[in-house]
């Protein structure tokens, strides 16, 4: 039966993604750690702040999780909801679980507590790499409405692995904000079709910067995540090199497309056209046809 | 601030930073010591080269000058608004740049941020702020964006934001604000080699910014709440 | 954004629980959560909503819930993002399903 990903709460998300029961909360409701700035501003706060973070197993092994509540304040990063993630990371640290995972869904900095959330970003993103530089492994699920922007979509290439459906989108800047500075020449944010094939999870796994392609089922994020536990991705000057040859390429190879079929078609996918109406297991047999190509 | 007058201020005539386009990059020495310099100028906005290019200035540092400090200059508007630098991935090349620094500070390269004239949004997260310490000019500007906007965003009176921000520095431009939140570890008047000194003399910390945000006031809760978390 | 609080006295006592939560504040929706008061016959409601004067229509939802589930020593705290009403109440019933469904209810 499938539980579609996308219309689930993150708490509904958490509960069904983990082992049955194996889920618990860390700085659950019941504590009211809300923000402080919010009821200042004539905003309701959330008991969790938009984020539920804790514990639980995942096919038996332990893991640390957190899910963003892209329905609060568009999943924005406010002072406590930053701290929670950072203080997430930093207690993987000590418990060296098979992974952290993070279940984002989020427009980034949440602008009501913007220097707040700017450095809880940087924050997290420094807990995040200390995490991984100690062998754990830190995995994104990326696959509510909301999508993943600002600095939650550079958080999430900080991971080790990047999963996704197609109705996640990764990506820094909304197609609002590129419209209102540059033009809808520049950048049609009405275009449902360009948006997706722009920043939705299609492209982003053709292209390479997600790594495995789901249907919207909580259950195939599951698989997925199961498929990823405890497989961690050096940090050194080896795979830096790696990661900056790879980046370089691609600006060698697609700099001069103007739209994601054209990086498909020159990727050697046979028929562009057709790939926004493919299945998740579809995708993967035009990513493992040319993988040189693909980034 | 101009670039080429805060270089010398900070190196005296006895540095090779040069400007290619919108990045500086070059060697100068200090108190006797060689120093990388990277960044950018002119506001620059961040795109997928850019990025790209001070990650290489960080790798190569990493690689072939083990220990040389590194100096981030910030000048930025923020990420690059074009739909070219999300088709390819901008976040990525970000976050890698973000990753670099990151790898240089744990194989003991010091790294010194300095927001010499703008920092804004996502182009502060992956320099200044992911230096091991992060200061600014007085006369820079810092911000997440301008109240106007920020108040049709939100849907709240741009008139409420303003007599808010006077008492609350956690969402209004203004480097003072970032001070107070502990994202800026302080600002630099005067002779700005010596604070340079002082900060490249300084022995590296682990992230002491939400405990800098919990003592001057800005950030109250971020440092409890973690400590929560971890021990929960 | 207002804060508003009610009292009633009910009958039916869950005792102990884990505290259960329901729904999320977006727009239009709100989160209700639910936590035992052991000492107390009160069901006592506390609501931050992020809209003015519409006390006398939260107090009519509320009465009704009462009316349909007569809790008692329980708390239900509420953050609302402009619901209606009959979201209000779907979330109510939604919680006290679930504190059924749990630990049960004795009379």
């Amino acid at each position: 039966m499938n539980r579609s990903f996308a219309e689930s709460t993150a708490r509904a998300r958490v509960a069904h993604l983990l082992d049955a029961d194996s889920f618990q909360e860390i700085l659950g409701p019941a504590e009211r750690v809300v923000s402080p700035h919010l009821a200042l501003l004539g905003v309701p706060s959330s008991f969790d702040d938009g984020v539920v973070i804790g514990s639980g197993t995942l096919a038996g092994q332990a893991v640390l999780i957190a899910a963003q509540e892209g329905e609060f304040m568009g999943g924005g990063v406010g002072e406590v909801h930053g701290a929670k993630l950072v203080g997430l990371f930093k207690r993987a640290l000590r418990l060296q679980p098979a992974a952290v995972i993070v279940l984002a869904e989020s427009g980034g900095v949440r602008l009501h507590e913007a220097n707040a959330g700017l450095i809880a970003v940087s924050e997290v993103m420094r807990a995040l790499l200390d995490a991984r530089a100690h062998g754990i492994p830190v995995i994104m699920l990326i696959g509510g409405d909301n999508g993943c922007f600002g600095g939650m979509g550079l958080i999430a290439r900080c991971a080790d692995h990047v999963v996704m459906s197609d109705i996640g989108r990764l990506a820094m800047s909304g197609p609002e904000v590129i419209e209102s500075s540059n033009g809808v020449e520049e950048f049609d944010s009405r275009d449902r079709a360009l948006v997706w094939r722009t920043t939705g999870g299609k492209h982003r796994f053709l292209i390479g910067d997600c790594d495995v392609l789901v249907e919207d089922d909580v259950a195939a994020f599951r698989s997925a995540a199961i498929g990823l536990l405890g497989q961690s991705i050096p940090l050194n000057l080896a795979t830096m090199e790696a990661e900056h040859a790879l980046l370089s390429d691609r600006l060698t190879q697609y700099g001069d497309c103007r739209d994601a079929l054209d990086i498909w078609r020159r990727a050697g996918v046979p028929d562009p056209a057709l790939v926004a109406d493919l299945e998740a297991s579809e995708m993967q047999a035009l990513k493992t046809r040319k993988p040189k190509e693909l980034a | 601030m101009n670039w080429e007058p805060l270089l010398l201020a900070l190196f005296g005539a006895a540095h090779r930073v040069t400007r290619d386009g919108d990045l500086l990059s070059g060697t100068a020495e200090v108190k006797g010591r060689t120093v990388m310099v990277v960044g950018t100028t002119n506001h620059a906005a961040i795109g997928v080269e850019l990025a790209l290019a001070q990650a290489r200035v960080v790798l190569d540092t990493a690689r072939e000058h083990p220990g040389r400090p590194i100096v981030l200059l910030v000048d930025t508007q923020g990420q690059r608004l074009r739909h070219r630098d999300e088709l390819l991935g901008i976040n990525r090349y970000m976050a890698h740049l973000g990753c670099c620094i990151e790898l240089a500070r744990r194989q003991q390269h010091r790294v010194i941020g300095l927001v010499y004239d703008q920092a804004l949004s996502g182009g502060f997260i992956t320099s200044g702020l992911i230096a091991d310490a992060c200061y600014a000019l007085p006369e820079a500007e810092i911000r997440v964006m301008r109240l106007p906007a920020m108040a049709r965003v939100t849907k709240i009176d741009e008139a409420r934001l303003t007599e808010l921000s006077k008492s609350n520095p956690v969402f209004a431009p203004g480097v003072e604000n970032f001070v107070a939140m502990g994202g800026i570890r302080a600002l630099w008047t005067g002779d700005l080699q010596a604070q340079l000194i002082a900060a490249l003399d300084e022995s590296p910390t682990p992230d002491q910014r939400a405990a800098d945000g919990a003592a001057r006031g800005g950030r109250q809760l971020a440092a409890q709440v973690t400590a929560r978390v971890i021990s929960a | 954004m207002e804060q508003l609080h009610f009292h009633f006295v009910g009958q039916q006592t869950p005792g102990d629980f884990m505290p259960i939560l329901v729904g999320v504040v977006g727009s239009g929706n709100l989160e209700v959560m639910l936590e035992p008061s052991a000492d107390s016959p009160e069901c006592r409601v506390d609501i931050t909503t992020s809209a003015r004067g519409f006390a006398p229509i939260w107090a009519a939802v509320l009465q009704d819930f009462h009316e349909r589930h007569g809790l008692a020593g329980i708390s239900i705290s509420i953050n609302d993002m402009g619901a209606t009403p009959a979201v209000v109440s779907l979330r109510l019933d939604q919680a006290a399903a679930e504190l059924s469904s749990g630990t049960g209810i004795t009379s």
